[in-house]
């Protein structure tokens, strides 16, 4: 045993079998990738920037029922609402405080209508904290942009729900 | 205007020295982190110019438009002298190696000796960071450092000696053509592998950068320092670790000589094997770098004491009876 021990040490088996290893490793594959070139693969559920989405017509869905602002842990949904015209109840005000946010999905999960949605876009920092402070013009803007995307998203996950 | 003439083609052979090795130190420092990122399965840096080749540039630029900050209870003098000593050992050794027969810059006749003198005072700039930087995790680096250079210096000299012993000669070239036969390395393999582990340690480089634990010592002492002066420190290392490995391949694997001493061989250019076996070493030293634990102190000095400087002594005896049996000692 301790022989066998001092051959070892001497003979630095450990000490080359990890250099073996660290060759072997030189030449596999990256499991980093080039960031802002590269992209990694994010789920359909994934929870990012938000966006109010729109029917196909140009409507809003948002109906105002006021679920997610109910159910934000974070507080951070204000929305106030009126009777249009047509006699339906729209939202006059939408506003989510991105940095209050918590990115949760639960304002996601409450909405009968898929209307408030999580995308899949995570970059949108900003220089400002004011810029953070989302409005209803901002919201439809993002589901406006995202729209193709989101659907597809909503489409995917629909089997497991 | 004579004495003008010689002083300028002396500048000059010095610049076409240097100029090389201070690019090289930058390539090798590119080498190393891609190394190190490529054993751990990471891209390393590859932004800057093809393959990021240009990344130890882009650093040095940062470093010289960073503020130079001077510590007000440091001593002044010592805290600016104690980088650009580092910096100027660190090179000034180069004169020595010799690119072939006839390309060295000082053919002197105690190169290995001069080498070994150098390589010695390289503690000073690391002393005299620590200390005249007035600080408590300085000052620790660099007592950790003296004693830890100090310990390996003695047993790279005992390996010399194995390799002086062989050789008849200090002489740099002569060390070379002695290998012509025989590479070093074969005889004296369990001396290259003390030589390279000694070498490690010399150079503070990992599993032995202890005066630079930054788990420990926050940079050792290198704490202090900022811009340009912290980057010459930097060069100064990597200058250093490159001297290692130069001086590694001359004792050991046969300096400017091929490997094989036949036909298509020969042709090519002496400077280009010592470059190819300098950077044999050192993707050696980067790999090393890459998967050892750092040493506990006491595991360090034990190591060095306790199994180098007896184990390169005892093959000094070892190698003189050999040589004196056989009638092989070297004639002059």
């Amino acid at each position: 045993m301790k022989i066998s021990r001092f051959f070892k040490t001497i003979l630095m088996t450990d000490f080359i079998g990890g250099l073996l290893i660290a060759i072997k490793e030189l030449f596999k594959s990256k499991k980093t990738i080039n960031y802002p070139f590269e992209k990694g693969k994010i789920s359909p559920r994934f929870r990012g920037e938000h966006a109010l989405r729109r029917y196909p017509n140009g409507e809003e869905r948002c109906i105002a029922c006021k679920l997610c602002e109910a159910v934000c842990p974070a507080q951070a949904i204000t929305i106030e609402s009126a009777e249009r015209e047509d006699g339906s109840r729209k939202t006059t005000r939408y506003d989510i405080d991105m940095m209050k946010c918590i990115y949760c999905g639960l304002c996601e999960e409450s909405c009968p209508v898929d209307a408030i949605v999580q995308g899949p876009n995570f970059e949108f920092s900003t220089e400002t904290r004011e810029e953070l402070y989302y409005t209803k013009e901002k919201l439809l803007d993002n589901g406006d942009r995202w729209e193709n995307v989101l659907e597809a998203n909503i489409k995917a996950d629909n089997i497991h729900r | 205007m004579e004495y003008l003439s010689i002083v300028f083609q002396e500048v000059y052979k010095i610049l076409f020295l240097l100029v090389p090795v201070l690019v090289s130190v930058a390539m090798i420092v590119w080498l190393d982190r891609r190394v190190w990122a490529f054993v751990q399965k990471r891209q390393g840096p590859n932004v800057v110019g093809p393959f990021g080749l240009l990344q130890s540039l882009a650093d040095a630029l940062k470093y010289i438009f960073k503020e130079i900050i001077i510590p007000s209870s440091s001593n002044k003098v010592i805290f600016i002298l104690a980088p650009i000593v580092t910096m100027t050992l660190a090179l000034i050794a180069w004169a020595v190696i010799p690119f072939s027969a006839t390309q060295v810059l000082a053919d002197i006749n105690v190169g290995i000796l001069y080498l070994f003198a150098v390589s010695s005072l390289g503690v000073y700039g690391i002393i005299m960071g620590g200390w005249a930087s007035n600080s408590k995790y300085p000052f620790l680096g660099a007592i950790r450092s003296a004693a830890q250079m100090v310990s390996y210096e003695v047993s790279i000299g005992v390996i010399i000696i194995n390799v002086l012993l062989c050789v008849g000669s200090l002489n740099l070239n002569d060390i070379v053509i002695a290998q012509q036969k025989m590479w070093f390395v074969i005889p004296l393999f369990p001396m290259f592998v003390i030589f390279f582990i000694s070498a490690l340690a010399e150079t503070n480089r990992p599993p032995f950068d202890l005066p630079e634990a930054e788990a420990e010592l926050v940079a050792g002492y290198q704490t202090e320092y900022s811009g340009m002066m912290y980057a010459m420190f930097w060069l100064g290392e990597y200058a250093n670790i490159l001297l290692m490995c130069a001086m590694g391949a001359i004792l050991f694997l046969g300096g400017w000589m091929s490997p094989i001493d036949v036909y298509p061989f020969t042709l090519v250019p002496g400077a280009i094997w010592l470059i190819l076996k300098i950077l044999l070493l050192f993707i050696l030293f980067a790999l090393v770098k890459a998967i050892v634990p750092r040493y506990r102190y006491d595991q360090l000095m034990r190591l060095g004491w306790k199994v180098f400087l007896p184990l390169s002594l005892i093959w000094v005896v070892l190698t003189a009876s050999y040589l004196f049996y056989f009638n092989l000692l070297p004639v002059n």
